[in-house]
């Protein structure tokens, strides 16, 4: 099997990690041989949480500049930064709700126009699918839950070969027991989005 | 059960890196572990601190690398199986009892994890710690994916255990951080007691008996090359006449890379595993078939000097490539195009490079720089220093979270090297420029590294004040305990230390602790302390919030809000605390009540009193 290459970019607090695991522990579930790297320096303080996830054969475990086959943003500005990974068959799939990083929260920065760079970016990518996290993982009973919905749209994008059902299997099995529910309502409504999107 | 005890061998289980280390030590029967806690080693202290919680597994956070590495070497002369793990900087610490724990050896095994940083994720170097290998004479073992790290750290302590000797496990951020598909082995029986065998003249290192184990120590060395030299770690991979050596992630790269050039037939690898002492002889009948061979390796030239000298000895006229002009640099971490670019130099190949898309055009993304969290007691510690000192003073520095008040508005720290070398270099400071000095320090670091510059200051009569920024535990690894920290909620037996009586004890006579959020007064002692001459103690005290809340009775505390009739738009709180739960809107500063903890300094701060705390119906009070 050729080698899935997907980058996940996020802000600390947003579950990136929680999300790459659990997409890590389906690909094996599904037999396939998984390596990843994260990068989470001060990511309680704020910062960028970076993971990388390749799927299939090869040994390396990170993603160079041009080589994602998925670029996963839980936040667009997010997207944005991490562009140079994508090359034009990549799919992106991003939130588009913005989250202010403090700088620009106390007018020291400026917070990109994301509508209209997610649109150039689009045109130089096979597949964009902007989907608004937040409002969905609301939907599904917690703002806590942008990570399920935004697996639920790398599911429903058909970009991993593994099946939903799987997926929800090792949600169920690896997330909190109190969160089961809305993680697996949460999953499912991003797969739809990016369904209806693709 | 602990994940990691799971007796399941041969199952497939997905893993962090770090994890897959302290499997590994636990399926070797580890029974004595310690460790200071430091990126990017710290999860696999975290994995021992859990287990040794229902099990008989012994594990101590300690008050620093050398003690770690002390107490378990302690424990190894009585032959049990332990180890110390830490991050690169915390091996020089340990440094000075390793050199000589070389020479006497151990009775049982130590397996000593250092985990190097390359590219500085989260240190304050880069240094490459195979050095200590030959500065030591220690054998080094260097894993190049996360399930080689599981089986790799097992073997380590066979071999300690074989050779007598500490055995280094060094890693790099792309292991510890990595996770992978790791198969598990079988268990081996921890055996938790020991005995110490007493042999003075060959555990006393003084002169006469190290004089003799020098020479011991460097049989050892040669035992342990011939055991490189057929060791399985150290494999050639191929039949090509171009060579290519690597060791840890550059493996994994350069693998990936031959593949993607397309000239696989021409090439052979040789993976260094087993780097120290290096197996000259394998190295040498590696390059006697190659025309070319280019080293792939992260940091210095450490196996590339190694390997020109092999050639040099066999009289190989082998042309040998590594670091260079368009090559390989000592510098960061690398990466799958670096990689693939400096074999298609070296080789002449011709190179497919991944086309990223344009993206010169496309706005930037805005800083998302690290930043004191909202309810931070370091903030108000350092918006009460600022307002009494100013930039009139010199603020030496230290290492934990509260280093990223160097940041502005706060502009808290002007020098920053080494844990303790705030205070230690506080007195130079003061003494050489005539400037009121203000040494910054974490109540971890302090009994990391802090109590012994604060003796030596005192005793030479120095002149500066030491602010010891104490939030209750070690914040920037993830809420490890210190000296200083009481684990009883944890049903956990410690004996924590008071700051202050140490302080005091070290013979410091102005000692004052404060709660920073209670700013005036604050502000009033550090004015009390400006007018003292000679070494002053603050002790800046509340709980780091991150830490607070998973505290047995935590009750979240109301938040604030800007009472918009009152507010003057001064923007102190803004532009003097820049707390990340501010937001300005419309030009005005507004209070996110979401990550508000409720920590009243902006409201100490404001000019008007116009931040006022939510009432319990949700309005402004």
């Amino acid at each position: 099997m050729k080698t899935i290459r997907i980058m996940i970019v996020a802000v600390g607090g947003q579950g990136n990690i929680l999300a790459a695991r659990v997409l890590g522990e389906t690909a094996v579930a599904a037999g396939m041989d998984v390596r990843m790297s994260e990068f989470h320096g001060m990511a309680q303080r704020g910062g960028v949480v970076e993971s990388m996830v390749l799927l299939g054969r090869g040994k390396g475990a990170c993603i160079a500049d041009g080589a994602a086959d998925v670029l996963l943003g839980f936040e667009p500005s997010e997207t944005i930064r991490a562009a140079g990974k994508c090359n034009a068959g990549t799919t992106v799939i991003t939130s588009t709700a913005a989250v202010p990083p403090f700088t620009v929260a106390l007018g020291d920065a400026r917070y990109p126009d994301v509508p209209g760079a997610l649109q150039l970016l689009a045109d130089r990518v096979n597949v964009m699918i902007a989907i608004d996290a937040p409002d969905l993982a609301i939907r599904a009973g917690s703002l806590l839950a942008i990570n399920m919905v935004m697996l639920g749209a790398l599911a429903g994008s058909g970009a991993t070969p593994m099946p939903p059902d799987l997926f929800c299997g090792i949600i169920k099995e690896k997330t909190k027991k109190q969160f089961a529910d809305i993680n697996l309502k949460a999953f499912e409504l991003g797969m739809n989005a990016a369904r209806n999107t693709a | 059960m602990h994940p990691l005890l799971e007796n399941q061998p041969n199952k497939q289980v997905l893993m962090l890196g770090n994890e897959a280390i302290a499997r590994g030590a636990i399926e070797a029967g580890v029974a004595f572990a310690a460790a200071y806690p430091g990126t990017p080693s710290s999860e696999i202290a975290l994995q021992f601190f859990q287990i040794s919680k229902t099990t008989d597994l012994y594990f101590e956070y300690s008050a620093n690398e050398k003690v770690a590495l002390e107490v378990a070497a302690g424990a190894a002369m009585c032959g049990l199986r332990t180890m110390a793990s830490m991050k690169h900087v915390g091996l020089n610490v340990a440094s000075d009892a390793l050199m000589t724990l070389a020479y006497t050896g151990v009775a049982g095994a130590l397996v000593l994890v250092v985990a190097d940083d390359p590219y500085m994720f989260s240190s304050q170097n880069e240094q490459d710690s195979r050095y200590y290998g030959k500065l030591s004479g220690l054998p080094i073992l260097e894993p190049s994916t996360v399930a080689e790290a599981r089986e790799m750290t097992v073997y380590a302590f066979d071999l300690s255990e074989e050779l007598k000797l500490p055995v280094i496990l060094r890693t790099t951020t792309r292991i510890n951080h990595s996770s992978g598909v790791v198969t598990l082995g079988p268990m081996r029986k921890r055996q938790t007691k020991g005995d110490f065998i007493k042999d003075p003249f060959n555990y006393v290192c003084i002169p006469s008996v190290s004089r003799r184990l020098h020479p011991i120590l460097l049989e050892k060395i040669e035992t342990a090359r011939t055991m490189a030299e057929t060791s399985p770690w150290n494999r050639i991979e191929g039949e090509g006449k171009w060579g290519v050596i690597c060791n840890g992630v550059s493996y994994g790269y350069v693998s990936d890379a031959i593949e993607e050039l397309g000239f696989a037939a021409d090439f052979k690898i040789l993976r260094i595993g087993f780097s120290h002492p290096f197996p000259d002889a394998r190295v040498s009948r590696f390059l006697e078939g190659c025309e070319k061979v280019l080293v792939a390796e992260e940091g210095e030239p450490y196996m590339e000097e190694a390997v020109r000298n092999c050639a040099h000895k066999a009289g190989l006229p082998v042309t040998i490539k590594g670091k260079g002009k368009g090559l390989f640099s000592r510098l960061y971490e690398f990466d799958p195009t670096l990689v693939k670019t400096a074999i298609a130099e070296c080789f002449q190949l011709p190179v497919k490079h991944a086309r990223p898309v344009p993206i010169a055009d496309l706005p930037e993304a805005p800083p998302r720089p690290p930043n004191l969290c909202p309810g931070c007691p370091h903030r108000a510690a350092y918006v009460a220093v600022r307002e009494v000192f100013g930039d009139d003073a010199v603020y030496p520095t230290d290492i934990g979270c509260y280093t990223l008040g160097l940041l502005p508005p706060l502009r808290m720290g002007d020098f920053l090297i080494a844990m303790g070398a705030g205070i230690g270099t506080a007195g130079g400071f003061a003494r050489a420029s005539g400037r009121k000095t203000v040494a910054f320090i974490g109540d971890s670091t302090f009994f990391h590294s802090g109590l012994s510059p604060l003796a030596s200051a005192v005793y030479n009569n120095h002149d500066f004040t030491v602010v010891v920024l104490d939030n209750g535990t070690t914040g920037m690894t993830g809420h490890q305990p210190h000296p200083g920290v009481d684990l009883s909620h944890l049903n956990l037996d410690k004996k924590p230390i008071s700051i202050e009586a140490a302080a005091r004890g070290l013979g410091v006579e102005k000692v004052i602790t404060v709660n920073p959020f209670h700013y005036k007064k604050t502000v009033d002692a550090l004015r009390q302390i400006a007018d003292y001459r000679g070494v002053s103690v603050l002790i800046a005290r509340a709980p780091c919030p991150l830490y607070e809340r998973g505290l047995p009775g935590f009750k979240k505390k109301r938040p604030f809000t800007v009472n918009e009739k009152t507010c003057g738009n001064h923007q102190s709180c803004t532009k003097t605390v820049a707390c990340p739960a501010f937001f300005v809107e419309d030009a005005r500063p507004r209070i996110d009540a979401q990550r508000c903890t409720g920590c009243a300094l902006c409201a100490q701060v404001c000019p008007e009193n116009a931040i006022v705390r939510v009432s319990e119906k949700g309005e402004a009070s």
